[in-house]
């Protein structure tokens, strides 16, 4: 218990940090090192919650490839000059506020509400389980994810390449 | 380990990706602020497929789909941008004006 809390709050601020470092920062660079800093975090709260293979993709998808694909996005559309430099709008100041009363409700609304515990401990679902369940129970929300990909690929395919003259 | 700390992680994560969402203007810090909401919520089905009430594990896997969704949306969005880019020649989201191509 006192290990998974000591491991808990360490990745909770590592977490935290590289998301608010990914807001903040400037340099492309240090934007996604940060961003792919919160996700491995993620992927190892994932594992204290005892979702290995969900702890794996996560470093896959996320760490691996929603990073790169950030980095490419970034450095394929060149910021503009002095944009960041911007002084702090009143827009960001309502959008500010507005998120801290939100923040302040649901926080208000998750320890108000009765603390959940689990009727009996279960014993930590193996990766043969999922399988056996992603391919059965769930097979045809499986097939229409893979189609789901297909159209995305394709999409953007059409999307981004250029046009012929 | 109570239920309640990860919910107020994925709640600090969800309105960090919020308040980049709302007061960014590059289209790119855009999708990505989207990834991260999408991963805050992602820990909440987490938490609640090993510690809520009835503890199962359907939670994990409609997390799988929500992965592959926030993917393919990652991946469309970002061609989408880069062919914005090219007609606009600016990636600032308050400059994109008008849908006719």
């Amino acid at each position: 218990m006192n290990a998974e809390f000591f491991a808990f709050s360490i990745l909770s601020v590592f977490a935290i940090g590289g998301a608010v470092f990914f807001l903040n920062s400037v340099r492309v660079m240090h934007m996604a090192i940060s961003l792919a800093f919160t996700f491995f975090s993620l992927a190892g709260i994932y594992f204290l919650l005892q979702a290995e293979f969900l702890a794996v993709v996560q470093v896959l998808i996320y760490a691996g490839g929603i990073s790169i694909l950030m980095i490419f996005g970034i450095m394929l559309t060149k910021p503009e000059e002095g944009s960041p430099g911007r002084s702090f709008q009143y827009h960001q100041w309502i959008s500010l506020a507005t998120i801290i009363s939100f923040f302040v409700i649901i926080m208000v609304i998750i320890y108000q509400s009765p603390i959940f515990t689990p009727a009996e401990k279960v014993s930590s679902p193996s990766v043969q389980q999922i399988g056996s369940i992603l391919f059965k129970q769930y097979a045809i929300p499986f097939e229409l994810a893979s189609i789901l990909l297909l159209v995305a690929l394709i999409g953007a395919i059409v999307l981004a390449r250029k046009e012929q003259k | 380990m109570y239920l309640t700390s990860y919910l107020a992680l994925a709640a600090i994560l969800f309105c960090i990706g919020l308040y980049g969402v709302l007061s960014k203007r590059n289209a790119v810090m855009l999708l990505f602020s989207v990834e991260l909401m999408l991963n805050a919520v992602n820990l909440n089905l987490v938490a609640f497929s090993r510690l809520g009430l009835f503890p199962n594990i359907d939670g994990q896997i409609f997390t799988f789909f929500t992965i592959t969704v926030a993917a393919a949306e990652a991946a469309v969005g970002l061609a989408i941008l880069i062919s914005l880019y090219r007609k606009k020649e600016t990636a600032e989201a308050d400059q994109y004006n008008s849908l006719k191509g």
